[in-house]
């Protein structure tokens, strides 16, 4: 087997490629820095002069405003300069290949490829063929991985309940095609969760999903009972009615998270959703504005995550 | 080591030349994390009333381009309003005066003081930058090679120690 | 032209002979030790002499694909792995669904006097799924089996239509194993390694679905059945029943699916993009152990270069396939070690076994059989580099492994056509 491709020579991190491999200590310290620069996003001047002079390429090969946004205010808070490419519109669909357009990019100076890829593996190939003292950050990959969001999902978690040793957590819907689902399931495995669940119909599940260290449920209420935390993943439209649903109606009948099915959970527990939010299909509106949710202020810490990651491999 | 003064002595003789100078307007911040046990003992032997501000530079370091990003970085806490502010930064041992300015960047991305002094347990000398201390516990001569720490023992007390410096 | 090879240990799977002897070659021919002169002497003390490798499955990607490999670099990659017959598969562009094709093909790889090539037939025109071939016409211009390659064939009304067609001429019929339907859009063993890098799966019944469909049809028609690439355990088990039960069925395994899994694809090896799918460890062994004990007749290469920019893509939208011609020898040998094989025993997969369902005289020592032979060196490794490769298609998992068994001379017909 390589070496893990994300760590450098010296064990620190170069890439930030999946959660899947980092140690735990490595972790921790992403989520430690990240908590510092959560100081910085609630000043009133929010930059800070980090990455002055370097160049951060936003390449997105699939379409994502909120994630790309996020990426850009963190690179910006930063002081790095930032470009957003939406490969999605431009040269890929001229035949230029994935590793030529990286090249390109390489050749204009740059210092971090955040990269968003509809192809699971796609960061690695990047990371493969980068410079030395160039750093790719995944920001999706197929249904890989989205390990900024499984970092940000884990500091949600820490902010409200400080300790992961005897957390329960659920994450309820379309773990299949889920890559915040896998990054969020090795995070909480590696920080020591002591139960994961995965909650869904069997269609929605991958094969062996257990070995990833959760318990599998298709009865969501059962799934829900004494949760400490409810992940609530995104479905998407164009899953209705084919082979894998019958319908939205349905789905939500059964894995939309109500405040009636919450009751089930412990009484603090917290809400989390990745974004957006397909109100009436995963989660009702009662649970997603209530008391329980924590799904702004996800957004925010995602922020400072991204920091964090970014300001750490960049001095790597 | 019984050349180093002792830090407890300094830090009563700070607090002594300090108290009459603060006025109501006074508040203090302290540069983790020798800087910061420092402000605490301050902070307390002068009453003042602004809580203490507490800073961690590894944002705005000089050397993060060679250097990455400092293990384990503290949040910065400034819990008052810094603008007009007559503000005491406090750091343990002031060398080439390069972390003071890259507290003082930090403190003007929270506002704009009216004033700012420097106060420090040791100066060591080595200045890269044009920066001095207005409040000074001892100038302490430190052999090349060597780095000069303020530690805090299990008792709370303050002690300097000479160490090895650290190979890049 | 008489050729004699002097001092190696003769090894012949179909008759048993494992002895340190000499062998005799003369008009294209094995031969009794001869009255006159050899015009040359092959000292061969330390080799092993073998009959020439049978490949069923190697792609020359010509005609259509010469940019990644041609019938010169790759028949020069045949020679240089020992094989002396190959069969290709017909997903070349055109496909070979027309005789003109096919000749042409046999003509120009006749005049390159390296390996035999023996072409295989596409099954349906364009390897469709919908219309057959003219299998008999094409038969008569040489093709010695009729196969859909990788190219699906979805439709049992098809399926069933053109196995009867090629049993009324007794035609032999190649099939990979997959279907379609539980394949579509999969591009790893749907299992643990799948789920953890997200990659969409491929479920082992997608093979067992489609082979129990195959032998049902196999016995409702009689059509003589080669499974190509069986990749799974249970895959394994269908077939172990259906020999048992005296259906006249035969399959192959790939290389590199008796020595690797799903685990090897680790960051996403593009490398371990095949077809069918690395499947789990279990399904490894399983298909090494079926390769001992008979239910699976015999090794292929599965022959495929691809070229860089085919593999340097991510996994899913990488070309499937790995170059194998040269690989044949040292995974066969790295294979019958691990299981403790005789040399014979190893030797007949790539040989005697392949001959067999080829129906070909050669693959074999005796006197009077074609004189396809290679001389090898069992013990001399040899770490695989991309320049140490003939064939255009540097595309192997093996790349920097040291790999033991290296061909020493190859002979077609009598003729040395390499020589190391």
């Amino acid at each position: 087997m390589q070496r893990n491709p994300q760590l450098n020579a010296n064990g620190e991190l170069q890439h930030l490629l999946s959660i899947e491999g980092l140690p735990r200590e490595v972790l921790t310290r992403i989520l430690d820095t990240a908590e510092s620069f959560a100081g910085v996003t609630e000043r009133e001047v929010k930059t800070v002069p980090l990455l002055r002079g370097k160049s951060v390429f936003n390449l997105f090969f699939e379409p994502s405003t909120r994630t790309r946004t996020t990426f850009e205010i963190a690179a910006k808070r930063l002081s790095a300069d930032v470009i957003n490419l939406n490969i999605a519109l431009s040269s890929q669909t001229k035949g230029e290949s994935l590793l030529d357009t990286v090249a390109n990019l390489s050749a204009m100076h740059a210092d971090i490829f955040v990269v968003r890829h509809g192809s699971s593996g796609a960061p690695y190939l990047i990371a493969r063929h980068v410079k030395p003292h160039e750093h790719v950050i995944n920001a999706g990959d197929g249904r890989h991985a989205h390990p900024t969001q499984g970092l940000l999902d884990l500091f949600t978690i820490r902010h409200y309940r400080k300790d992961f040793s005897r957390l329960t957590a659920a994450i309820v819907g379309d773990v299949l095609h889920s890559r915040v689902a896998r990054s969020l399931i090795h995070g909480l495995t590696t920080l020591g969760a002591p139960e994961v669940r995965v909650i869904g119909p069997q269609t929605l599940m991958p094969a062996g999903v257990e070995s990833l260290g959760v318990r599998v449920f298709h009865d969501m209420r059962a799934g829900l009972k004494d949760c400490d935390v409810v992940v609530m993943l995104r479905l998407q439209n164009e899953r209705m009615g084919g082979p894998l649903l019958p319908s939205a109606q349905e789905f939500f009948k059964h894995y939309g998270l109500t405040a009636e099915k919450l009751a089930l959970a412990r009484p603090d527990a917290i809400v989390m959703h990745p974004g957006p939010m397909n109100r009436g299909v995963e989660i009702d509106s009662t649970v997603a504005d209530g008391p329980h949710s924590v799904i702004l202020p996800q957004v925010t810490f995602g922020i400072a995550v991204r920091m964090a990651v970014m300001s750490m491999i960049a001095g790597n | 080591m019984s050349a180093l003064p002792d830090a407890e002595k300094l830090c009563a003789k700070l607090a002594a030349e300090l108290k009459p100078r603060v006025g109501p307007n006074a508040a203090m911040v302290g540069i983790h994390t020798g800087g910061a046990w420092l402000a605490e003992r301050l902070h307390a032997m002068l009453a003042l009333a602004a809580p203490l501000g507490f800073m961690d530079i590894a944002f705005y370091r000089d050397d993060y381009h060679a250097q990455g990003l400092k293990h384990d970085p503290k949040r910065t806490r400034i819990p008052f309003d810094i603008s007009g502010r007559e503000l005491l930064l406090v750091d343990d041992v002031l060398y080439t005066g390069r972390t003071v300015r890259a507290a003082m960047n930090e403190l003007f991305d929270y506002g704009r003081p009216a004033s700012i002094a420097l106060v420090v347990l040791a100066d060591r000398g080595g200045r890269q930058l044009p920066i001095c201390a207005q409040h000074c516990g001892a100038q302490v001569e430190v052999p090349a090679g060597m780095r000069l720490r303020l530690k805090r023992g299990v008792d709370g007390k303050l002690a300097l120690a000479l160490e090895a410096e650290r190979a890049a | 032209m008489k050729l004699h090879i002097r001092g190696g240990r003769v090894v012949d799977p179909a008759s048993g002979r494992d002895a340190v002897g000499d062998l005799y070659l003369a008009d294209g021919r094995i031969a009794e030790a001869p009255a006159g002169r050899a015009d040359r002497v092959i000292e061969a003390k330390g080799l092993v002499v073998a009959p020439g490798f049978i490949d069923l499955s190697a792609r020359l990607r010509e005609p259509g694909y010469e940019y990644k490999a041609t019938l010169e670099s790759e028949m020069d990659a045949a020679v240089a792995g020992g094989v002396t017959s190959l069969a290709c598969p017909p997903d070349t562009d055109p496909p070979l669904d027309e005789p003109g094709l096919v000749d042409m093909l046999r003509r120009r790889a006749k005049a390159l006097t390296r390996a035999r090539l023996y072409p295989v037939g596409a099954l349906t025109v364009k390897l469709k799924g919908e219309a057959l071939t003219e299998m008999a016409e094409l038969a008569e211009s040489g093709c010695v089996a009729f196969s859909q390659a990788n190219a699906p064939l979805g439709d049992t009304q098809v399926l069933w239509r053109a196995l009867q067609y090629a049993a009324t001429f007794r035609l032999p019929v190649w099939l990979r194993a997959e279907d379609l339907w539980l394949a579509k859009g999969g591009v790893a063993h749907d299992g643990e390694i799948a789920t953890r890098l997200g990659l969409p799966g491929i479920p082992a019944f997608a093979e067992t679905i489609a082979l129990g469909t195959i032998l049902e049809l196999v016995r409702a028609t009689g059509a003589r059945v080669h499974v190509c690439r069986l990749s799974s355990a249970a895959g394994v088990e269908l077939m172990r029943r259906a020999k048992q039960a005296g259906l006249p069925v035969t399959c192959d395994v790939g290389i590199h699916h008796v020595h690797l899994c799903d685990l090897d694809i680790g960051y996403f090896d593009s490398h371990c993009r095949l077809e069918p799918p690395l499947r789990s460890a279990r399904d490894r062994d399983a298909l090494a152990r079926a390769l001992v004990d008979g239910t699976a007749d015999c090794l292929c290469s599965d022959h495929t270069p691809v070229d860089e920019d085919g593999k340097n893509l991510p996994f899913a939208e990488a070309e499937p396939g790995a170059t194998g011609l040269e690989l044949l020898l040292p995974l066969a040998l790295k294979w019958g070690e691990a299981s403790g094989l005789a040399l014979a025993a190893t030797l007949a997969r790539i040989t005697s076994e392949p001959a067999r369902i080829l129906c070909v005289a050669s693959g074999r020592l005796a006197v009077g059989a074609p004189a396809d032979v290679t001389v090898f060196d069992p013990g001399a490794a040899q770490r695989l580099t991309a320049a140490s490769l003939k064939s255009q298609g540097k595309n192997t998992p093996f790349l920097g492994y040291e790999l033991a068994g290296r061909v020493r001379y190859t002979i077609v017909a009598g003729n040395v056509v390499y020589e190391a």
